[in-house]
Order: structure tokens, then sequence, then C-alpha cells
């Protein structure tokens, strides 16, 4: 805000003197700071409240001791950073994070394979492409509560259709959801499907843009198709890439919901994620505890800020 | 030309960004006055009442009841139906931030989180008798010796029975009155080749709540999780899948979805509350219901369920004396009869309340009984604690029944994140 008024400002006085009185009328009108500052005003309202606030909050009630009782009549005790110490040295700790590295890591990993050979796939229009691409995005459109839902049936030890699947092949029954074992395996399969029709779209749209020209001349040079996706589709595709698997980590780091519904982070943790962690401090259990999972809440945002600047590195020496 | 068009686009997006915010401010403050303020409270007026039944929407008997009660003190009351949990999430912030609603219906674990709070009023403050109330019922609406909330009916569990498959296996639900029995109730009809039993053991207060039956059954006492006693509840649960008289999916099965499994038809017993009474007469097949077995014979004590009536403080303390009116109009003995037909499965917690309801119900005195027989989660004095216990129990029970670890190991893992988490 201040920077806006500071420009218009100096932008004001300047040129001032040398232009005719009308001009000059005019500009001072409209270069009045106020104008800035009412144009800037929606939006720095709308980035206070909707992200300073709640980061603030966040970090707010991080750091005091919030347990129901403050909660309600304000008198938190500020506690500095106890709830991180107590967050990282639990017990839950490790297994969480591991469970996140692994659970965002194998995710995007088989999203982002899968998303561009699909991509890549489609990028020979053939008949009924359009509707087959259109079909792909159905896990994008169904509600959340749907599909998690019809994944764990799925996926029911008993009665689950893959289970009678692979048992036609003779594989013995899989606990996918109700054996620790499996159990992470499980909401990764899910989760995986969820993601491949974004990975698809962004990849796809990223192909567009690869001019055609390139393609011509690789195959006039005898390029094979392996050679040509390995040295024209990938490379050209990099910026796209970068991006794509940004905002997939970023989004995956948060998943709670399909967790949630499918296993609640269960059987005995072993499918519990930093951000299911933080949900169920919050919300899983009768004594909601918001200072811990606020701390968890906030050292997801550091993992996720990470990522980011990293990005940002990678970006900033692609273009020099 | 251009120019000019996107700057007016631009302006007037602002201009509707800005009113739109300017709206949004007026309505909030709206709402604030309205369930804050209105100061004019014994003549008329609007009362709000918020409740955990959403599937009971505006016009259902349920909702008529409501306004019933308001009518009958003069007052429009405003209802709203959350689900539980983001019913005590909403009742936190609404506290919070002094917008409390006048009478809210909650699960009994919750009431002593909320008195702890101070964001309750008792009821003596507003000029209640609770002695009349079971107390084994009324337990958990109670902190030091003070009630803050009254049971408007209480439900508990017991094991339904599909009497077609018992009656293959040559099984007579009547001879089962303790674990042995019951296991070789299972015995035989898992030779029959149906399945024995399913129930809930979801990882949320769901597990617990259906665990608890075997554990005080066992005769475990939820401040030492891991006993002997308490262990072998759980390896009791634990044979259940290993011998695959229960299936896998009990693990992550909530109540409603063990109903279901039940309700196939393929299943001997399966372990619900009295709310499915209606649902087990429309089964397909003849149903029945047993109390759950002690260990040693005899009733297991089932936790209680069900929900109390309760008063958010206000600060205008003059509003107390309608919300008294309204709560008595749900905790006369008619109205706990009344209130437990409208659900058709809430016992009344009064013995005048109860024996009212037998008169007009005498077939379900078998719940009668298992209410009497029930305890609240929160009694023996741990209120708030146990919310923290309770989740450590789940996780354990459901990590010996995944295998993750034996049913002593988790029990005693519980046992020390419980103590660590209870300051003990």
């Amino acid at each position: 805000m201040t920077t806006t008024i500071g420009r218009s400002a100096t932008g004001n006085g300047s040129p001032a003197p040398s232009a005719d009185r009308a001009g000059a009328h005019a500009r001072r009108i409209h270069g009045s700071p106020w104008i800035a500052v009412g144009f800037a005003a929606p939006l720095v309202i709308y980035l206070i409240a909707f992200y300073a606030y709640p980061l603030i909050r966040s970090i707010d009630l991080s750091v005091h001791d919030y347990n129901i009782r403050a909660f309600v009549q304000g008198d938190a005790e500020f506690v500095g950073l106890e709830n991180y110490v107590d967050v990282i040295q639990s017990d839950l700790f490790p297994t969480a994070l591991w469970n996140t590295f692994v659970f965002v890591g194998v995710s995007i990993l088989f999203q982002y394979a899968i998303g561009l050979a699909l991509a890549v796939f489609f990028r020979n229009s053939f008949r009924l492409s359009g509707f087959l691409r259109a079909l792909f995005l159905v896990p994008w459109l169904l509600p959340l509560i749907v599909s998690a839902s019809t994944w764990a049936w799925m996926m029911n030890s008993d009665s689950g259709i893959i289970n009678s699947f692979l048992g036609a092949f003779g594989v013995e029954p899989i606990n996918w959801i109700t054996s620790p074992d499996t159990a992470l395996l499980a909401v990764i399969i899910a989760n995986i499907w969820l993601g491949i029709p974004f990975n698809l779209v962004i990849l796809y749209s990223g192909l567009q843009n690869i001019p055609g020209e390139v393609y011509e001349a690789a195959s006039l040079d005898g390029a094979g198709a392996w050679k040509i996706f390995w040295r024209i589709t990938f490379p050209l595709l990099r910026p796209v890439s970068a991006i794509t698997i940004l905002l997939g980590l970023v989004y995956t780091l948060k998943v709670v919901d399909i967790v949630w519904i499918m296993t609640k982070g269960g059987p005995a943790n072993s499918s519990l994620t930093l951000a299911v962690w933080s949900y169920r401090e919050a919300f899983g259990t009768g004594q909601p505890a918001f200072s811990p999972a606020s701390a968890i809440g906030n050292l997801l945002i550091v993992i996720a800020l990470v990522f980011g600047l990293f990005y940002v590195r990678l970006q900033r020496r692609e273009e020099h | 030309m251009r120019n000019t068009s996107t700057k007016a686009a631009v302006a007037f997006a602002t201009a509707a960004l800005a009113a739109g915010a300017l709206a949004g401010c007026s309505s909030d403050a709206g709402s604030d006055d309205a369930s804050s303020g209105g100061g004019d409270a014994a003549t008329g007026g609007t009362y709000t009442w918020w409740d955990p039944y959403p599937q009971h929407e505006d016009g259902s008997d349920w909702a008529n009841r409501v306004q019933a009660c308001g009518d009958e003190a003069g007052v429009t009351i405003e209802r709203t139906a959350y689900d539980t949990t983001a019913l005590t999430n909403q009742l936190l912030l609404s506290a919070q931030e002094g917008t409390a609603p006048d009478v809210v219906l909650l699960d009994n674990p919750a009431v002593s989180t909320l008195a702890d709070t101070g964001a309750i009023i008792t009821m003596d403050e507003l000029g209640f008798d609770t002695s009349a109330i079971d107390e084994n019922l009324l337990a958990a609406g109670v902190v030091d010796g003070v009630a803050y909330g009254i049971p408007i009916g209480a439900n508990t569990l017991a094991l339904y029975y599909n009497a077609e498959i018992l009656d293959a296996a040559g099984v007579d639900p009547s001879t089962i009155t303790d674990w042995d029995s019951l296991n070789a109730a299972l015995e035989a009809i898992d030779g029959a080749g149906s399945r024995a039993i399913t129930f809930a053991g979801i990882g949320t207060e769901e597990g617990s709540f259906q665990f608890l039956p075997w554990f005080w059954g066992a005769g475990a006492d939820l401040t030492e999780l891991n006993s002997a006693a308490g262990v072998e509840a759980v390896q009791l649960w634990v044979d259940w899948l290993d011998k695959g008289w229960a299936p896998q999916s009990a693990i992550q099965n909530s109540q409603n979805t063990a109903w279901e499994e039940f309700l196939d038809g393929k299943t001997g017993f399966v372990e619900n509350g009295t709310w499915q009474v209606n649902s087990a007469a429309e089964a397909g097949f003849e149903t029945g219901y047993i109390t759950i077995p002690a260990k040693d014979g005899g009733a297991a004590p089932a936790p209680t369920g069900g929900e109390f009536v309760m008063a958010p403080a206000q600060s205008d303390t003059a509003r107390y004396e309608v919300t008294t009116k309204i709560v008595e109009c749900m905790t006369t003995p008619e109205g706990f009869v009344e209130t437990a037909d409208t659900f058709a499965y809430y016992i009344p917690p009064t013995a005048d309340g109860q024996a009212a309801f037998l008169e007009e119900h005498p077939d379900l005195s078998v719940w009668v009984d298992a209410v009497k027989a029930a305890k609240g989660r929160t009694s023996d004095n741990l209120g708030t604690d146990y919310p923290l216990i309770s989740e450590q129990l789940w996780t354990a029970v459901q990590a010996a029944m995944s295998g993750a670890s034996s049913a002593q190991d988790a029990m005693d893992a519980a046992q020390d994140a419980a103590a660590a988490a209870t300051g003990e």
C-alpha cells in the first residue's frame, strides 16, 4: 500500500512544473494518491481478511496453550514454541512425517507419470479422443465424499470388488484399509487416481504450446517416437512440468479428506499424515486441541514454502 | 475505446466487491443482534435452539415438537441442526463470540468438556431439581457434584441377532449369558457357514463406544487400560477377527456400516443401539436382541448414549426465565415419553418417565433394563479426561485388531499415552 502511494506521489511531482496549467490540473485529479488507495483497497482488504488474518491467527493459536476453556474465555497462556517442541518430540511425529513423505512422493510420481503419458497419448487426436479425455476428468468432478467412500467399498476386505477381482487370479484377499501394512498404500492409490486429471489437463495444455514444426523437423531428421519424447516433448515441457509438480506437492501435502474418509489415519496410525494428524487433533476427538493442531499446520506451511522457494530458484536458473 | 471499457469493468467490479463486503458486514451484525440481544424476554421474542438431529427437517415431528415447546412458553423457537461434531465446534465458536444459542442439545460426553469452559450454566441456576433422574444417566452431566444438563432420554447398546441364522446353527439366544456361551454360539454359527458377528471398530469415539461394554464387562477400568481384564477384552475382539467370526471390515466399520452389514441377512449378531429398533423390525428377516453379556455372566454395563439439554450462558440473564420453560417442556415425564415416541428409541431417564413409557411400549422392557444397567462414559470422575483416554483406547483396539501389535503391547502403549495426556 505504501509503495503505491509513494510511487504515484513522485510520479505526480516531477513532471508538473513543465506541464501547462490545464494538464497539471487534470493530472492532479487522476494522480491523487487516494484514488490509488481506493483501487487497491478491495484487494488489500481481501488479502488481509483471507490471507494475513488466518495466518496470523494460526500462528497465534500455535504459540498459546488453547485448551477448550481458554478458547472460549480467550485467556490462553503464552507458551512460545512449546507446542512445536511437543509435536516434534511426539512419538507420532516420525511416523506422520515419513507417511507424509511417502504419500506425497509416491502420489506425485505416479500422478505425473500417468498424467504425462495420457497427455502425450491424447495429443494425437483420434476419433472420440475428446470424449475419452472428458471421461478422464470424472475423478475431478465427483464430490470427494463419494469417490473416497467408493474406494473404501471397493477395497473392503470381505466384499470389495478389488479382492474378488484378485481372487479370480488366485490372489489371497488383501486387507487393504484394515491392515497397517497396506492402509497407506490404499489411500495413495485412491489419491493417485484423484490427481491424474489435474496433471493430464495442465500437461495437455502445455503440449499444445509446443510448435508442431519442431516435431515435423524431428521426424524429417528420422527421430523415432521414443527419441522425440525424450529430446523434444520432455525438455520443452519442463516449465509446465515444474509448476504441475509444485502445485501437486502443495495440494497433496494438505490432503485430509480422502484419508479421513477411508481410514481416519488408522489402523494404528499407519496412514497418518501430518495434515490428517492436524485435523484429528483439532476436530477428530472429543477434546479439540487447537494449539498442537495449528502447530502441525504451520509446519506443513513451512514445508510447502520450502518447495515453493526451491521452485522459484529453479525457475530463475532456467531464465538465466 | 477498449481501454475505457476495461476501466469501467474494473470500477464496476470494485464497486460490486465493496458493496458485497458491506452487505456481508451488515447481515453479520444483524444476526449477532438476533441471537444475543433481543432484550424483551418473556413477552414473545425469538429463542435459538441447536440440536444434533439434521435428519429431522423443518416440519418433521421433532421440529414441530420443539416449536410446540416454544409456543407453550409464548416465544418463537429458531431451530438449527448440525451433526454432532460440527455442533460442538459451532458451540465453542459461538461461546467465544458471545452468540451462543439459548438452548442446546448435545451428546453426553461433551457436557463435562463444555461445563469446564464456563460456557453453560447449571441446572440449579435455571431452577431445576435433578434428583429424580437416574443417577447413572445424569452422571455424564455432573461436574464436581453440580448438574449442567438434563438427559432428554437415553440409549445404549445390545446385541441384535438374525433369528433365522441362529435357528439354522441351532443356537438359542437365551442361553447366551457370558463370554464362553457367546463364543460357543459364534463358533456354531461360523460352523454353519454364516458370518458370526459384526461390530464397529472405527477409529473414532464410536469405536470406543462399541468396545466399552466388553471392556467394562471384563471388569476393567478406564483409569488402567492395560489391566489384565482390559487386555482380555481386546483379545476377545482380536480372536473374533483371527478366527474369521467377525469380518476384517469391522476394524473400519462405523455403527451404521456394521448395521448395513447385518441387514444383508448374512450375519448372526451385530452390536448396535436402541436407535435401530425400528429398522430391525423392518428387516427382511426375523430379528431379536439380547443384552451384551459380561465376561462371567450377567449384563455388561454398556455406555449410555443420548443427548443432554443445556442452557449456554447469556449476557442477558433475563432470558433464562423463558429458557427454563422450554427446558421444562422437554423434561417432564410426559415430555420424556413424547420425546421417546418422536424418536422411537429414547428411553426416559426418570422412574416416572420409564413407567409411563413401558405402559405404552411393554415390548421395550429389555432396553429399559439395559439403560438402567448402563454407565456414563465420563462417570467415575473422569470428566474431561475421558476424551483423551478414549482416543488412546480406540487407537489401541485398532492396533491390536489389525495385527500392528499384540493386545498387551497396544494397551500398554495406550495406558502410557493416556497417562501422559491426562497429566497423571
